[in-house]
């Protein structure tokens, strides 16, 4: 077991330093690696670590338990074997006493090795349980063993024997735990020391290798990965790191790295071989050997114990022929006359032959001197006989009467008593005989039993040993000297022992007597053993020689043990070894073969990464040569651009003039081309990025309507765009790139569409769609019901066409369930259309560059194809998806979605409510109706007119809109409805209402003209004659031309409503400027508001002019004048002013002499052709009230000339 | 007449500052650009001698006055939209702060071209405008 122990030892330490080679290994690899793999690798080691330790564990505790059990064992038995000597024979005596009263030679061996066991260790009390009582006892039985030997009487032993299974049975049930225990104790060991032990240790050593073979395979496959993963990573940062020039170098050096390592790996693959053939050598000597030693242990142990009973054996006989020796001595030569004859003796040594059952007859023989011989012979009435000079005659006839009368010696033994066997002796003289006289000699001298040397017994044939007592006829005391002892002797008792007998019926007791060959010799003569049972001697390898004890210094006995049969072939330590070895052997196939795939990957790595960089060299080289084509192309399309221009500047007739400027028109769509793909190579290299600017969504929807209105327009499709309310005003993101996008959809959408239809722009949040119940917004609700609706003919479009699914298009948007933060805002726009559609098998390649749905598409519509490609570029920039649904013939609607900040209100809105605020606080507080049969149009509408901040009702029909009408003539000013919306469809089939509302308008215009709710007529084209003609009946006021945007809508409200006629009607101003252009103009425009314009041209004039007292209203100057600047000419009407002003205030002037103004300020307004910050402080600081762009533009002009009033005012 | 007018816009003679002034004729003032026009080639043509003669005079170029001329012309240009000869001007008005004599030299020829073209196609203009209102004995109607 230690030998195995420390072979798994080595092959853990064996495998650790394997694995700390690899360690090393790796931490080459490591060494560039972050924390997190190192960490990562760190944990993987602790793992195996723990791994290995738990498995190394079990085993050597598995292993240690056997140890110690083996060491109890071991233990128990010296113990047992040092008090053996002490105990042998009581332990014996006791045994045999018990067999024999019970008239049982106990045949099962294992109850008597348990009993044995048993009282031996009753015997051997072990020290640490120190019981008085158990060394009474012990001291009570060895008494009781020794009273027993020596009062060997019948009656006695019921007694003695009650006596000792009294305390026996006493110490049993006191001291039972603690014989359980080394019951226990005993049992294990012995059960452990069995074959089961065997069977232990090749399992418990095949479990172990199995474990450390998968061990191994594990870690080789987990550490073949992680070095193949952490190689590539490595690889991958360092093609990372260096530019496309060295990257040859580095791969060559990678591939001799690698190479290197597959040859490193082959080594080890070669040495992993190698272990693994030594190592299944290893196991096989070292079972065999172990299965060897305990072949020679197991021959030694049962050697050892048939040696030892059948000296017990012999031992028992020889004290009974001692007893009988003492009792011939007390009861034939202490008693006088003797109480002893050949009767009594036959009889006694016939009944009480069951003590000796290896003799096969007792004889006694009196010692009689050559002066007694006549005395005897007379006595007895028989000569002494001589014992036969050659023993084979004596033992072929052994009559006694044919013997010689014995020849005249000094004295004589013949024998006077026997046992019936062995009655033909009586009268012998056992002095004739050799060896009997010999033996006869020594006993007398040294008072013990001896032996003689074995030779064939008389008339049995046997070979055997003669055992001979002395027997005294006075007390000797213990010290006598030989001589005294010859003196004191009487007589001679002989017990003859038949060995082969005496061991047959030994070995027959025994287990596994057919396993062993017994042999017993007499060695007394070293040179010359004589054999005394046995058969032939086969030699079958293996020897075992125990000695054997027979009570006779002078006699030395051997036995001699061999195995009957050769060992087998070991089979299990050949199986296992072979196993081990087939083990190893597939496992370096295993290995191998990985080891090759690991090659080949790499190779396949590498040969995979000299193909991406030529696939990117390829796509660099392509991007430039597009960039560099594009480049090249458009240089020279300035020329020709430039040229062109300049052509058609010079004189041309008509023709000429046309192709010119269709050459220029093409140079100019060219150039818009090589833009879209400079564009497009300039994200795909990502080089574009994303601006983060606050815009409105809602401008940028109004900047595509009015970049395609005109477009629109000419080709009858009706436009709109719609943003939910939800849509925060301002958002932060890139406005020019949304733009784009939109302009890209709204552009193409345009394209395919023919002359019906519409296209429609919306933007909503994207979390308005996430559930489609409840939804508010009437755009998403309508598209909802479409859905729904099986036939889509319904009216629920925007231009009573069908379209497309808008639900479907972002279907498929992934991010749209995702976002939910409150930070950034997901913008949903939807782009639909009613155009031509995009065919099904076309669809999946519609946002690749240069790929159209059709080849004959670019000949249709023109157009790169790009358009859509570089769309989905920047929606992905954005971090949104693009979509979209198509149906042939019916239209498309895409959708895209865009992430987006939330902005500030405020940051932006400076510009913004500078140009419409002043309109849209107008607008606030009105109302106004939208009649309209289309639900999503009425949403449009209403949708931008709110975004002027009225407040609009929707209604479908001119019916509710009379009880509209009719309610607010009556009703109060403050519910005043300012002004109704009639969609153009509505206005044709309701003829007749309209005319009802024609002449409640004519008498509402008696009452009040001014808060009569004005009409207004929704109309996408109109021709010059119907507008005419609809003005002309007098019913509306006005037509809005569709597409609606707000500053279409504030410009058609100012010029409509809020004109400047109102502000400047009947107002006395006069203008100074000393250019006459513009002061025509000036003048031109001002009276065209209904103003009266009296011109000045110099400061001079302007001076007298407004001299107080004066009725101008305002006055508009010029601040660029000869002679005498507006600044000065300001300058200088202020002090005038103010002097004025003094005066009236200090009572120096009436009012009345000033035209009845208590205060006077005339308003004036500068008109400069440069409005920069600096000549507005200095109007300012001279003080002037306001300025003016020197072209009029009429939104400065209204919101200057509102100001100014409303100031005055 | 369209067609001249939208020739002019797309050579960018005019812009829409001519289209303004046309809106403000109406039937109160009914030759309201013309006479318009009328008044800015009288100018012109005075501040175009004056720069002239500015120009000829050998010594001691008084850019000052030049560029007062300059502001006049340029004012008026651009009141009536003539947008190339604003343009011209503020070339020439460039050239005459740097007291660049040969820059104001080839403006000056310059804006004499430019002059003379927006003169010959406007009058064309109203000829074309004449001729129809002739023709058709009313007045062309506003557009928009």
């Amino acid at each position: 077991m230690s030998v195995n122990g420390r072979v798994s030892g080595s092959n853990g330490r064996l495998s650790s330093s394997k694995m700390k080679s690899w360690k090393g290994n790796e931490s080459l690899h490591v060494s560039n690696s972050s924390t997190t793999c190192r960490w990562k690798l760190f944990l993987f080691w602790v793992f195996g670590v723990v791994f290995i330790g738990s498995v190394w564990f079990i085993f050597s505790s598995f292993n240690s338990k056997h140890l110690s059990n083996e060491s109890a064992c071991e233990k128990s038995t010296e113990t047992l074997l040092q008090r053996y000597n002490v105990s042998r024979k009581q332990l014996h005596a006791l045994v045999s006493l018990f067999s024999g009263s019970d008239q049982i030679l106990s045949n099962c061996i294992d109850e008597r090795r348990l009993q044995m066991l048993l009282s031996s260790g009753i015997i051997n009390t072990p020290p640490q349980s120190v019981c008085p009582k158990n060394h009474e006892l012990q001291k009570e039985r060895r008494y009781v063993a020794e009273f027993i030997e020596q009062c060997p009487i019948l009656d006695d032993f019921v007694h003695t024997r009650l006596g000792l299974s009294f305390p026996w049975k006493t110490y049993v049930t006191l001291d039972s735990p603690l014989l359980s225990n080394w019951l226990n104790v005993l049992f294990c060991g012995k059960v452990l020391l069995g074959p089961y032990w065997n069977y232990t240790i090749n399992l418990s050593s095949l479990v172990k290798g199995c474990c450390w073979v998968l061990i191994g395979i594990i870690l080789f496959h987990k550490l073949c990965g992680f070095c193949l993963l952490r190689k590539s990573q490595k690889q991958k940062k360092v093609v990372k790191k260096h530019p496309a020039a060295q990257q040859k170098r580095i791969q060559h050096s990678m591939h001799g790295h690698s190479k290197a390592s597959g040859r490193w790996r082959k080594k080890l693959l070669v040495i992993f071989l190698l272990f693994g053939i030594f190592g299944s050598g290893c196991l096989f000597w070292y079972m065999s050997s172990d299965i060897a030693q305990r072949r020679v242990e197991m021959l030694a142990t049962m050697c050892d114990e048939r040696a030892r009973m059948l000296q017990d054996q012999f031992n028992v006989s020889m004290n009974h022929v001692h007893a009988l020796a003492i009792l011939v001595s007390t009861f034939h030569h202490g008693k006088h006359p003797s109480a002893v004859d050949q009767n009594i003796f036959g009889k006694y040594t016939e009944s009480s032959a069951f003590e000796r059952p290896l003799t096969s007859g007792v004889a006694y023989a009196l010692k009689v001197l050559h002066s007694d011989r006549v005395h005897f012979e007379k006595q007895h009435g028989w000569t002494i006989k001589n014992m036969e000079a050659e023993n084979e005659a004596l033992v072929q006839d052994c009559i006694p009467e044919n013997l010689d009368p014995a020849p005249i010696q000094d004295e004589y033994a013949p024998v006077i008593f026997a046992q019936e066997t062995v009655s033909h002796i009586v009268s012998i003289d056992m002095m004739s005989g050799k060896e009997d006289r010999e033996n006869i000699l020594r006993a007398r001298a040294s008072g013990k039993g001896v032996l003689t040397s074995p030779f064939k017994l008389l008339k049995s044939n046997h070979l055997g040993v003669v055992l001979t007592f002395a027997v005294y006829n006075s007390e000797l005391p213990p010290d006598a000297t030989p001589d005294q002892r010859i003196e004191a002797t009487a007589g001679y008792l002989g017990a003859s022992y038949d060995v082969p007998s005496l061991v047959d019926k030994l070995l027959h007791q025994l287990a596994s007597k057919q396993t062993i060959v017994v042999n017993v010799y007499d060695t007394t003569n070293a040179s010359a053993p004589i054999t005394m049972y046995g058969t032939d001697v086969i030699d079958t390898g293996l020897l075992h020689i125990s000695g054997l004890d027979f009570g006779d210094p002078l006699r030395k006995h051997e036995m001699h043990c061999r195995f009957k049969h050769r060992p087998r072939l070991p089979w299990t330590p050949i199986y296992v070894s072979v196993g081990v070895f087939a083990i190893t052997f597939l496992l370096g196939h295993i290995f191998h073969a990985a080891i090759n795939q690991i090659a080949k990957v790499e190779d396949d790595y590498r040969q995979m990464r000299e193909l991406l960089v030529r696939a990117e060299a390829a796509d660099v080289a392509k991007s430039q040569f597009l960039a560099t084509v594009s480049h090249e192309i458009r240089t020279p399309m300035n020329g020709v651009l430039g040229m062109l221009q300049m052509l058609m500047d010079t004189d041309l007739d008509d023709s000429q003039m046309d192709f010119a400027q269709t050459a220029h028109t093409s140079g100019k769509d060219l150039i818009s081309v090589i833009n879209e793909v400079l564009y497009q190579a300039k994200i795909e290299a990502g080089k574009l990025e994303l601006e983060t600017v606050a815009f409105h969504p809602q401008a940028i929807l109004d900047e595509v309507l009015s970049l395609f209105s005109e477009k629109a327009n000419e080709k009858g499709i009706e436009l709109a765009v719609y943003a939910s309310n939800q849509v925060p005003q301002v958002v932060i993101g890139d406005p020019k790139r949304f733009r784009q996008i939109i302009a890209n959809l709204v552009g193409n959408s345009l394209k395919f569409t023919h002359d019906k239809g519409h296209v429609f722009v919306s933007i909503h949040l994207a979390k308005e769609v996430k559930n489609p119940l409840d939804i508010t917004d009437a755009v998403l609700r309508e598209g909802l019901m479409n859905q729904d609706i099986s036939e889509r003919t319904c009216n629920n479009t925007l231009s009573g066409f069908p379209v497309g699914n808008r639900w479907k298009s972002w279907e498929n948007f992934k991010k749209l369930k995702l976002m939910d933060e409150s930070e950034t805002i997901q913008l949903l726009v939807t782009v639909e259309d009613t155009g031509i559609g995009i065919p099904t098998d076309a669809q999946s390649r519609i946002f690749t560059p240069f790929m159209q749905a059709d080849s004959s598409t670019s000949r249709t519509y023109g157009g790169t194809g790009i358009g859509l490609s570089i769309s989905k570029c920047l929606v992905d920039l954005m971090g949104g998806e693009i979509g979209f649904v198509s149906e042939p013939k019916i239209g498309s609607t895409f959708s895209f979605t865009g992430n987006f900040r939330k902005g500030e209100t405020k940051s932006l809105d400076e510009k913004w409510q500078q140009k419409y605020n002043p309109f849209v606080s107008e607008f606030r507080c009105l109302k106004a109706l939208v009649i309209d049969r289309r639900k999503i149009r009425a949403a449009v509408t209403r949708y931008h007119l709110q975004r002027l901040g009225m407040s609009v009702d929707v209604n479908s029909s001119l019916q509710a809109a009379c009880f509209c009408l009719s309610d607010t003539c009556k009703s109060s000013m403050s519910k005043q409805l300012a002004m109704i919306l009639i969609d153009k469809d509505s206005w044709d089939n309701e003829c007749s209402i309209l005319y009802a509302i024609k002449k409640q308008r004519q008498n509402g215009i008696k009452e009040d003209t001014l808060n009569f709710p004005k009409i207004f007529l929704l109309a996408n084209d109109l021709s010059h004659s119907e507008r005419n003609e609809l003005k002309s009946a007098g019913i509306i006021d006005d037509i809005l031309m569709k597409p609606l945007w707000l500053s279409v809508l504030i410009q058609y409200y100012r010029e409509k409503v809020f004109k400047l006629e109102n502000l400047l009607i009947q107002k006395r101003i006069l203008v100074v400027d000393d250019n006459a252009v513009n002061r025509k103009v000036a003048e031109g425009v001002l009276r065209k508001y209904g103003a009266v314009v009296t011109c000045v041209d110099g400061g001079k004039a302007a001076l007298k002019m407004l001299k107080p007292p004066h009725n101008f209203d305002a006055c508009f100057m010029d601040l660029q004048m000869p002679e005498m600047d507006g600044f000065e000419v300001t300058r200088q009407i202020r002090y005038m002013e103010n002097e004025v002003n003094e005066k009236i205030t200090g009572g120096e002037a009436l009012a009345e002499m000033f035209g009845n103004v208590s205060y006077w300020h005339i308003p004036i307004l500068a008109m400069t052709a440069d409005v920069t910050q600096s000549s507005n402080e200095e109007c300012k600081k001279c003080g002037m009230d306001d300025y003016v762009s020197k072209p009029f533009e009429e939104d400065q002009l209204y919101m200057a000339v509102t100001r100014v009033f409303n100031f005055g005012s | 007449m369209n067609r001249l007018l939208s020739f002019l816009f797309h050579q960018g003679v005019l812009d829409e500052q001519f289209l303004q002034l046309q809106q403000l004729q109406d039937e109160t003032s009914p030759n309201f650009v013309s006479e318009v026009v009328n008044i800015y080639f009288h100018e012109s043509e005075k501040l175009l001698r004056n720069l002239r003669a500015l120009l000829m005079e050998r010594e001691l170029m008084d850019y000052k006055k030049m560029g007062i001329d300059l502001n006049q012309l340029m004012g008026s240009s651009s009141s009536i939209g003539a947008k190339r000869v604003t343009n011209v001007c503020v070339a020439f008005r460039v050239a005459t702060e740097q007291n660049n004599r040969v820059g104001c030299f080839r403006a000056l020829e310059m804006l004499e071209h430019e002059y003379c073209y927006l003169k010959n196609k406007l009058h064309e203009l109203f000829q074309i405008e004449q001729q129809r209102d002739l023709a058709a004995g009313v007045r062309y109607p506003v557009q928009n």
